[in-house]
């Protein structure tokens, strides 16, 4: 009651100033409460769900592994084993089996195999502008997927939610929402994320599959694509196209949470094969905490010479049927 | 020829009913612009992004670039009118409208950057109805409409008055669009005491708003970048980097506006050199204070030379950025600011040249920083590079073209200089006496003004 008489002292003092009548007063309360609660409950209207679409499909997905435990979908890629498909005589197997299966785009390469300089650390690389680029020396190949970070730059920037990270540890992307701002890409530090420039040069095969996030078809015009972790693959029972077509079976996928990763030829167990081996992570220094590990190496296991350079140049699918009104482009060089 | 407030108002309401050949014209031109951006705009939305330089790895582009700096030339009109108006600087006054003007006409330009750049603008509204509160595009977008709504209110309030005039004086000789425009938008104004503390408090409150909006804008436009983990942009600086840049070309694309319509409706009675020389010393002193922060920068990253910042000096001092950036810091940088020290181009034609400068420097600026930093390569093969198109650079011609029609348009419907204003701070006395002043010296600097 006390602060009620300081209220009438006030008013008494300021008879003019404060001729408000209690009508008045009410109706002013009532007006500020109503906007504090709009303004509380704006965030929550305007935030996104994580992907209204196709939520029903992953309650699905999740509910029927209920009753066992949530995978956490993670890669191993074997350096040592990795030798570029120079043995073979072909282009890397990993990326044309991934761009035939996926159905990528040219010139996309969802997973893509970098010459790394040996004497550099991976997470500097090329410090110098091209015309002073010193001649390389020792080199070892390094397949490069999506990361599917736990911490991804890429979903933290997106302004419509259109990419997110599912329960099960990987980052999807929603086509049918992207707006195509290409935020996503300027943020990813691993330069693992492609734009559809024109329409794309894919097979007419591709856009009778019913859309879903998890295989990404039928491939559209002006939104972003990566590498999508083969999700239902896995989910079946299968090694990602990468993996079950690695000639030197350099590749496991696996799960963190059963700690049992295969490369198609032996299962290992995921904790210790990391620890044995001092697995890394791409760029580590950047806490993006990515699913997929690496072993240091450069083709040994492969009985590769580190000073022979080069891969074959990759093919895609596109001789295949493809749409009229489709674009060649390349990617900045 | 006496400078009272009956000869400025006549002035004033004159101008907005004169339609000149070389504005028809210039009119006409434009115009033709913006359609040549439209057919190129269509064709960019039927073929995708194909048609511009961009691809992957270079992700950004020209639009981006004008984005940024159209949103930057935004930030003179808000600094111009609002913050001297908050630090009662009564010179202000015959620039305050002009700098208004251009602030709205800079951010809708902008915005319409953004949707030449979208590989879907038709989902835009994705935004509104998905908007992730943790992502910087959404900051963005957010504050920018923030800003468009408070700047045009606050342009609003300020022209009230003038409108009323208009519409008294000559409100039954303007074309009936333009009549109805006037007798809506003046609302029943008569300059009632009343009215005149309700504007009067209104304009306060905006005022004191609108400068921390403008603030913001400018700094979560920086945050676009400065929120990636690429090494050019990860900068804590950027905000404040960006704020000051924003004045300096900001400031420099008053000047020309002032010194076109200055040309163009023969106000030389009431924009003076005074006007002119205290522009020039804000263009100065923002072109120091970026010299300061390029200076920090360069000297902090070009000591110690680590990792991906190495990649970023080498391009910007011998590299493929370096024709640019050396343009930006002499050109853009440093010879305006010799343009203001040097007592003998502190004239108008100097500041007007100082400012075109400044203006082709921050350019290039937000050249450098949006296509240097994309550059940067994040796997090892070789710095990439861009070239703009033809669409692409017919569609920054047809928005750029559009940026000054509506100002032109802006111009015809309502004074130009604020009348208001003017007899407010007093500066219509001020300027009698700067005419008196350069009749009785009767050197150059009276001949000029």
């Amino acid at each position: 009651m006390e602060s009620h008489s300081d209220i009438d002292q006030v008013s008494d003092d300021k008879p003019k100033n404060w001729d408000i009548s209690r009508r008045k007063m009410i109706k002013m309360l009532g007006g500020a409460t109503a906007a504090g609660l709009a303004v509380g409950y704006l965030p929550k209207a305007l935030r996104a769900e994580p992907v209204a679409e196709n939520a029903a499909d992953f309650q699905v997905a999740t509910d029927a592994e209920s009753s066992e435990r949530l995978r956490q979908w993670m890669m191993i890629i074997d350096l040592r084993r990795c030798d570029g498909c120079q043995s073979q005589g072909t282009p890397p197997q990993c990326t044309e089996a991934c761009n035939m299966g996926h159905f990528v785009p040219k010139p996309m390469q969802w997973i893509e195999v970098y010459e790394h300089e040996l004497s550099r650390d991976v997470g500097e690389i090329a410090p110098l502008d091209s015309s002073t680029t010193p001649p390389i020396e020792g080199t070892k190949f390094m397949p490069t997927p999506c990361m599917q970070c736990q911490n991804a730059p890429c979903v933290n920037v997106c302004p419509v939610g259109a990419t997110w990270t599912t329960p099960e540890g990987i980052t999807l992307i929603d086509q049918n929402r992207c707006i195509g701002c290409r935020m996503c890409m300027a943020a990813c530090p691993y330069e693992r994320r492609s734009f559809t420039w024109g329409e794309p040069p894919t097979s007419h095969a591709a856009d009778f599959v019913e859309h879903s996030v998890e295989h990404q078809l039928p491939i559209q015009k002006g939104v972003v694509y990566k590498c999508d972790f083969c999700p239902e693959m896995a989910r079946a029972g299968r090694l990602p196209f990468c993996a079950s077509s690695c000639p030197q079976n350099a590749i496991y996928y696996g799960d963190l949470e059963e700690d049992l990763a295969s490369n198609g030829d032996e299962v290992v167990r995921v904790s210790e094969f990391l620890a044995e081996h001092s697995a890394f992570r791409h760029k580590e220094e950047l806490r993006t905490r990515p699913r997929v590990y690496y072993i240091d190496g450069h083709g040994e296991l492969a009985g590769r010479d580190p000073k022979t350079h080069g891969t074959m140049p990759v093919r895609w699918n596109i001789d295949l049927d493809i749409k009229d009104g489709a674009k060649n482009w390349e990617r900045s060089s | 020829m006496t400078y009272s407030t009956e000869s400025l108002e006549r002035a004033t309401v004159e101008a907005m009913q004169r339609f000149s050949k070389r504005y028809i014209i210039s009119f006409i031109v434009l115009s033709a612009f913006v359609v040549a951006g439209i057919v190129a705009y269509i064709n960019q939305l039927q073929n995708g992004l194909y048609e511009t330089g961009m691809r992957d790895r270079i992700t950004w582009g020209l639009y981006i670039v004008m984005f940024v700096f159209f949103i930057g030339a935004s930030m003179g009109g808000t600094f111009v009118s609002a913050a001297l108006r908050l630090a009662d600087m009564g010179w202000r006054a015959p620039i305050s409208r002009g700098a208004e003007y251009i602030t709205v006409s800079a951010l809708f330009t902008a915005s319409l950057f953004i949707f030449a750049d979208m590989g879907h603008p038709e989902r835009a509204i994705n935004i509104l109805l998905f908007g992730r509160w943790e992502s910087p595009l959404v900051w963005d977008v957010y504050g920018l409409n923030t800003y468009i709504a408070g700047s045009m209110v606050y342009l609003y309030l300020a022209v009230l008055p003038d409108l009323a005039l208009v519409r008294d004086r000559v409100g039954h000789q303007l074309d009936p669009i333009r009549r109805l425009f006037v007798i809506m938008f003046s609302a029943s104004w008569t300059g009632h005491p009343k009215q005149v503390k309700a504007l009067d408090t209104s304009l306060k409150v905006m005022t004191v708003v609108i400068v921390p909006v403008a603030v913001m804008m400018h700094t979560v436009t920086s945050w676009i970048f400065g929120m990636t983990l690429r090494e050019p942009w990860d900068s804590p600086m950027f905000g404040i980097y960006f704020v000051v840049g924003a004045v300096y070309s900001g400031v420099g694309l008053i000047v020309v506006f002032m010194y076109v319509m200055r040309r163009m409706n023969h106000m030389e009675a009431f924009l003076t050199e005074r006007h002119f020389l205290n522009m020039g010393k804000l263009l100065a002193g923002a072109g120091g204070v970026m010299i300061f922060f390029q200076i920090s920068d360069l000297v902090t990253a070009g000591f110690k030379l680590k990792g991906d910042s190495a990649f970023n000096l080498y391009q910007l001092a011998d590299g493929a950025m370096a024709p640019i950036f050396w343009t930006y810091i002499w050109v853009g940088l440093m010879i305006p600011l010799a343009l203001m020290l040097l007592p003998w181009t502190r004239t108008i034609w100097g500041v007007l040249i100082a400012s075109v400068l400044a203006n082709v420097g921050m350019m290039l600026e937000r050249y450098f920083i949006v296509i240097g930093g994309l550059r940067l390569p994040l796997n090892p093969y070789h710095a990439p590079s861009y070239m703009p198109t033809l669409t692409e650079l017919t569609i920054v011609l047809g928005l750029c073209s559009l940026f000054i029609l509506i100002l032109m348009i802006m111009m015809k419907l309502a004074p130009a200089i604020s009348v208001q204003e003017m007899i407010e701070t007093g500066e219509i006395e001020a300027v009698q006496h700067d005419a008196r002043r350069a009749a009785s010296t009767d050197g150059p600097e009276g001949a000029v003004a």
